[in-house]
């Protein structure tokens, strides 16, 4: 028996539960999601998205659902849902891939979904923070959902978190679709800090129309396995899109970053700077793809994937893509691996520091260039000492979590 | 301070050291000159324990202990320190931090509490006087970005900034014009006391000019095959080494 199975038996069992607990516009979409599910099931290694991770394997053991309602803090901007201050039916679930079949599934099982909406004009000083906190007592699968609609011309961070409470087996999927309307500016960053019992797939899907600046921060600190996808849609002229990525692996975990941004119309630039560091075992993976269409002059794109492996049994794979139908662009990809810099490593211990401490400054200082270009500052500081004490080994669980104390 | 009684060491599969003999006392400088392969910057990787090389046979003490038996940053925390001759670019690490950690690492091998920062910098401001070397240089990355001149003055500021007892100078006058060279052999002497020791690899008797040695030696071929006094440098100056290489023969 194939992993979709137990998901496909599970959805007729808890269906009808899920559709009572959930809201009109989730349940419209529900069960052609799931017939889509159904119908295609887990992606294997030959579907070229999903190269880098078995997805099979990962939704393969037990997992109970997780139906407790969400719990929103009352707070300017986000909602549940259900108390949406505008009509959601024109995002919701609009442009997500609808035949992804994470998507589907996260579609189908979802019941409770949060709304992040930043009125027209509205410009949020103060950072709007999503916490994610993973708790049970057995292995639990979590679906999340969230919406991010920026108005016309209003801008705001966001800041989510995903953290683990209890050493248990979660298996997360998360479906987010931002929409950005003309002039919006969005900073979205998102740090995982969870377990080697983790596993997450994660899908973002960004609109962008005219005027905008988009830019995406993924931070993997600690994980399990990780599988993130972030597809851009630049549908707006004079849009920036800026995606960036921090990986750090050991033990036997497991990253795999994918990306893909459509130019669908000119004048309009993105930027990719995604950083690995893999140390023990551990496997990264990039994927990005910058597709250009016929009409869309004037694009420029830079994407850049570098790694740095710092073991011998540590594995990287990467595979930057460009696809360009225009023929006045100016667009750029490159990836490195390396090795760590052994003349740099002597001459820092003839100096008198210490091998580990030796290492840790250079992995440090290679993650550094991801890091500089956090722009909200607290964010940005308190990374860096993360960042450090995740290389000197002391970011085993979640610190910030009241609950690990 | 340091006994090297028959060393010999290979980088790969090939021998380059062939049987080296050295002693160097407390307070003396001793010049090490010779053809390009001979073994001289091999030497110095040696004794700071470069992981590249292969000790096969052979000894080398300093102050009494058994140096081989060390790794690279215990020898460091001893008192060695070599300026190289292609200093490393470590893009990312500030010069600042850099120092720091090297500075502290060495007051914890010694069982001291580590500077505070207000120390620290102070310290970096007076021992960068030494050298003339610019504070903007210190917020850089290591190395990123010097030019030649300022590469080895700042080879020159850390040895200043980690007070060693036996400072190895492997061509240090290389690439440097005759001012940059009188700032950084000036900012050498400076640091010299009656306690600490050098070695001096050079090609040319213009460094010798500024820092006299006491002692001068001729390596060729893995071995040293002449010892002298500071004249033997000013006679290889105005007649190579053919004749050095005819004596053997």
């Amino acid at each position: 028996m194939r992993s979709e199975q137990q998901y496909i038996e599970l959805y007729h069992e808890v269906s009808d539960l899920i559709k009572s607990r959930s809201c009109e516009v989730m349940n419209s979409v529900r069960d052609e999601a799931f017939e889509t599910f159904r119908r295609m099931g887990f992606p294997t290694r030959k579907v070229e998205r999903y190269r880098y991770t078995d997805v099979d394997a990962a939704f393969a053991p037990n997992y109970g659902i997780s139906l407790s309602p969400l719990t929103v803090k009352p707070s300017a901007y986000i909602y549940n849902i259900e108390n949406a201050p505008i009509d959601v039916s024109p995002y919701y679930h609009q442009i997500a891939d609808p035949l992804d079949a994470i998507t589907a599934l996260n579609t189908a099982l979802v019941h409770d979904a949060l709304l992040v909406h930043v009125p027209k004009n509205q410009q949020v000083a103060d950072p709007i923070v999503v916490d994610n906190w993973l708790r049970g007592t057995a292995a639990t699968m979590m679906n999340r959902r969230i919406l991010i609609v920026m108005e016309q011309g209003a801008e705001a961070t966001i800041i989510m978190g995903d953290h683990a409470a209890d050493k248990q087996q979660f298996l997360t999927t998360q479906v987010i679709e931002v929409y950005c309307h003309d002039g919006a500016r969005l900073d979205l960053y998102e740090t995982e800090e969870t377990t080697p019992l983790c596993s997450r797939f994660s899908n973002v899907y960004i609109h962008a129309g005219r005027d905008c600046s988009v830019k995406h921060n993924s931070i993997t600190l600690f994980n399990g396995q990780t599988r993130n996808l972030c597809d851009v849609y630049l549908r707006g002229e004079h849009s920036e899109v800026t995606l960036n990525g921090c990986v750090i692996g050991g033990g036997t975990q497991h990253i795999d970053n994918n990306t893909l941004i459509r130019h669908e119309v000119p004048n309009c630039a993105s930027t990719q700077l995604y950083k690995y560091v893999v140390d023990d075992k551990a496997v990264g993976a990039f994927a990005g793809k910058i597709l250009v269409e016929k009409d869309a002059q004037k694009t420029t794109s830079q994407e850049t994937n570098a790694n740095l492996c710092a073991s011998t049994d540590a594995r990287i794979y990467t595979q930057p893509m460009l696809e360009i139908y225009a023929d006045d662009v100016k667009c750029a990809h490159g990836s490195t691996v390396g090795v760590m810099d052994e003349a740099a490593l002597f001459y820092m211990r003839q100096r008198g520091i210490p091998e580990t401490e030796a290492r840790t400054l250079l992995k440090n200082a290679f993650m550094g260039q991801v890091i500089d270009q956090i722009k909200f500052e607290p964010l940005r500081q308190k990374l860096y000492v993360k960042v450090e004490k995740r290389f000197r080994g002391e970011l085993d669980k979640c610190e910030d979590c009241r609950l690990c104390k | 301070m340091l006994e090297i009684k028959n060393l010999h060491a290979k980088v790969g599969d090939k021998e380059i050291l062939k049987g080296v003999n050295l002693t160097i006392r407390d307070g003396e400088t001793h010049a090490l000159m010779g053809t390009n392969g001979a073994g001289k910057s091999t030497l110095s990787n040696v004794i700071v324990g470069n992981p590249s090389y292969e000790v096969t046979e052979g000894s080398i003490t300093f102050n009494g202990k058994d140096l081989l038996t060390m790794n690279t940053e215990e020898r460091a925390h001893a008192g060695i320190f070599m300026s190289f001759q292609a200093p490393i670019e470590i893009p990312g690490v500030s010069m600042t931090n850099f120092m720091r950690a090297a500075v502290n690492a060495r007051r914890e091998a010694q069982g001291k509490e580590p500077l505070k920062s207000t120390d620290f910098l102070k310290i970096m401001r007076e021992k960068r006087k030494l050298v003339e070397i610019d504070q903007k240089l210190m917020n850089r990355s290591v190395n990123e970005g010097f030019s030649g001149g300022e590469r080895k003055r700042n080879e020159i500021f850390q040895m200043a900034m980690l007070e060693p007892t036996l400072c190895i100078l492997d061509e240090t006058d290389s690439g440097l014009d005759v001012d940059a060279l009188r700032i950084v052999a000036e900012g050498f002497n400076k640091l010299r006391t009656a306690q600490t020791s050098a070695i001096v690899i050079t090609h040319y008797q213009r460094l010798l000019d500024y820092i006299r040695p006491d002692v001068v030696h001729v390596l060729i071929d893995g071995k040293i095959v002449k010892t002298g006094t500071a004249a033997l440098a000013q006679q290889i100056e105005e007649q190579g080494f053919d004749w050095i290489k005819e004596e053997l023969a």
